[in-house]
């Protein structure tokens, strides 16, 4: 029932604390924004493409420390991915790149910049 | 800090939740999302299930009979707790069914240009179901602003309050911030204008006295789970002349007086609100639950409360960074506290407290406006107080906190 503290290991508050690929960009083939309605975290997702693949990404968000750092995360994952490598993403690479499974209660959290990207994708 | 009120060590031998297995590190401070079950409503609930088990006002046999009678007695003791008659009691599913009740029996009441005045603090189960009627009918909704303080802005009402406004719908105490609501002066404004009050006792109900009579409000509603009771229950007060005209929003078996093919009358209030077969086990342990409060006393709890609040504002305060965002005052305040950790998002500070046992909400708490209206965009964390908690609960709390800022490096 009680949860683990490793989700708060150095890296996730490094990622935190200071973001990766954070900003926008104009002109993103993907463009969207989604928010966690129980804790109001936003992440809003930019992506370029040359070809198929992601050229750029960049994201601008707010939120708790698992929220956060997963997009984080996530933005450095999928540069050169390709659209059907993003389409296929789950959970569990959210969670292989997190280091931990996380639970129901921060389910949401975690799983918000993966979300954003992939409700973005269907939009073009 | 002084003797508390009530002795909570013997009141955990009430509690299940409390069973050696789990004390030790089980710290709950979530109250007002749900509270915890005393055995004597478990007891009760088992004991329709077990030994006359039967749906109401039905079977012609015993134990449908035992039920009727024991499910119409819970009706009768809500009426005493609450200082209401018997008839103008009815049981819902919670606070939010008794909300949209009363507001969708006011749809067809109310025309473009009427206004609907609520405060900036309702939970969404008191916003919502107001917006909608605003929607369906054309008419406005005006919300009564917070002082700096956190209390209701007594003066705005004054001017908000007016020949149009049609319905007044307001907490008696808030969710988020913990501020009691003046709703009987509010409702004073209101029947001036022959304005019908609507108040949401959720937060309050077995935490500080309760009477109907007192608040002269026409309805009011709260849940059954918020008060020792089981999930799924709830009441609807109003007054007898208000329900005999009001709608009902369910329709079907029960409800009824007669029915033809094209057409049907409905049963006598309570009953008309009462469709299909009722939460039956659920009622029998809400009448345990009022028992339990009763017995306990509501008077001792709201003191016992009280203490604790002022005790969990000291600690509170104490810790650099934390500020409380509600009223820093154990006056005209309930046992929820919202706070917030600079630099800590609420869910954060929660997932960390839960390490320790310690359960806290963090978040909108379903008030999602209030929230942004005063700038907290990521909620905040909440601890909320009932008769299971002492001093070391908030002591657990604060070394929790303190252990949380240090892994954030705060
Ligand atoms: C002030 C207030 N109103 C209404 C509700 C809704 O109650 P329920 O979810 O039991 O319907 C709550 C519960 O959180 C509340 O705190």
């Amino acid at each position: 029932m009680n949860t683990d503290l490793d989700m708060y290991r150095e890296n996730i508050l490094d990622h935190y604390r200071e973001p990766h690929n954070v900003g926008s960009l104009t002109d993103a083939a993907v463009h969207h924004k989604e928010l966690n309605p129980s804790c109001g975290d936003t992440v809003e997702i930019f992506i370029k493409f040359d070809g198929d693949r992601v050229s750029e990404v960049s994201f601008i968000g707010q939120g708790c420390a698992i929220s956060q750092a997963a997009a984080s995360l996530l933005t450095d994952h999928i540069k050169g991915m390709s659209t059907a490598e993003l389409t296929a993403l789950t959970q569990q690479d959210i969670f292989d790149l997190l280091g931990f499974p996380v639970g129901m209660t921060r389910l949401r959290c975690a799983l918000l910049g993966l979300k954003t990207v992939q409700v973005g994708l269907q939009k073009i | 800090m002084s003797k508390l009120s009530l002795t909570t060590a013997k009141i955990h031998q009430d509690f299940p939740m409390y069973s050696s297995e789990h004390r030790g590190h089980f710290v709950y401070l979530d109250s007002a999302s749900s509270s915890q079950t005393p055995r004597p409503v478990l007891d009760a609930v088992n004991a329709y299930y077990e030994t006359y088990r039967a749906n109401v006002h039905r079977g012609m046999y015993q134990a449908s009979e035992t039920a009727t009678k024991e499910y119409e007695a819970v009706r009768r003791m809500v009426a005493d707790f609450i200082f209401a008659k018997e008839d103008e009691i009815i049981f819902t599913r919670g606070t939010t069914e008794s909300l949209n009740i009363v507001a969708n029996g006011f749809v067809e009441r109310l025309e473009a240009g009427d206004e609907i005045v609520l405060t900036v603090m309702e939970h969404h189960a008191n916003l919502v179901p107001w917006q909608q009627v605003a929607k369906k009918t054309g008419c406005i909704l005006r919300f009564i602003p917070l002082r700096t303080d956190y209390t209701i802005d007594i003066d705005a009402a004054r001017r908000l309050i007016g020949p149009k406004t049609k319905i007044l719908a307001v907490t008696l105490a808030s969710n988020v911030l913990g501020t009691i609501v003046p709703a009987a002066e509010l409702a004073k404004l209101a029947h001036a204008h022959s304005a019908v009050v609507v108040v949401d006792a959720a937060q309050a109900i077995g935490h500080i006295p309760v009477d109907v009579r007192k608040l002269d409000c026409d309805f009011l509603a709260f849940s059954g789970h918020k008060m020792y009771g089981p999930t799924g229950t709830g009441v609807l007060y109003g007054k007898k002349s208000m329900l005999q005209t009001l709608d009902p929003l369910l329709f079907g078996g029960d409800m009824i007086r007669e029915v033809s093919f094209e057409n049907a009358t409905w049963n006598d209030v309570p009953w008309k609100f009462e469709a299909g077969t009722p939460n039956i086990g659920g009622v029998i342990g809400l009448g345990a639950a009022v028992r339990y409060v009763q017995k306990i006393g509501v008077q001792g709890i709201a003191a016992h409360e009280a203490q604790l609040t002022a005790y969990a504002l000291q600690k509170l305060t104490e810790i650099p960074s934390v500020t409380i965002i509600g009223p820093n005052v154990t006056k005209e305040r309930i046992g929820v506290v919202s706070f917030d950790v600079a630099g800590m998002h609420p869910h954060d500070l929660a997932t960390i407290l839960d390490a320790d046992g310690v359960c806290v909400r963090g978040g909108h708490h379903c008030a999602m406006p209030l929230l942004r209206s005063l700038g907290h965009m990521n909620g905040t964390t909440r601890l909320s107080l009932s008769i299971i908690n002492d001093e070391k609960d908030i002591e657990a709390l604060a070394a929790g906190i303190l252990k949380a800022k240090k892994i954030f490096r705060i």
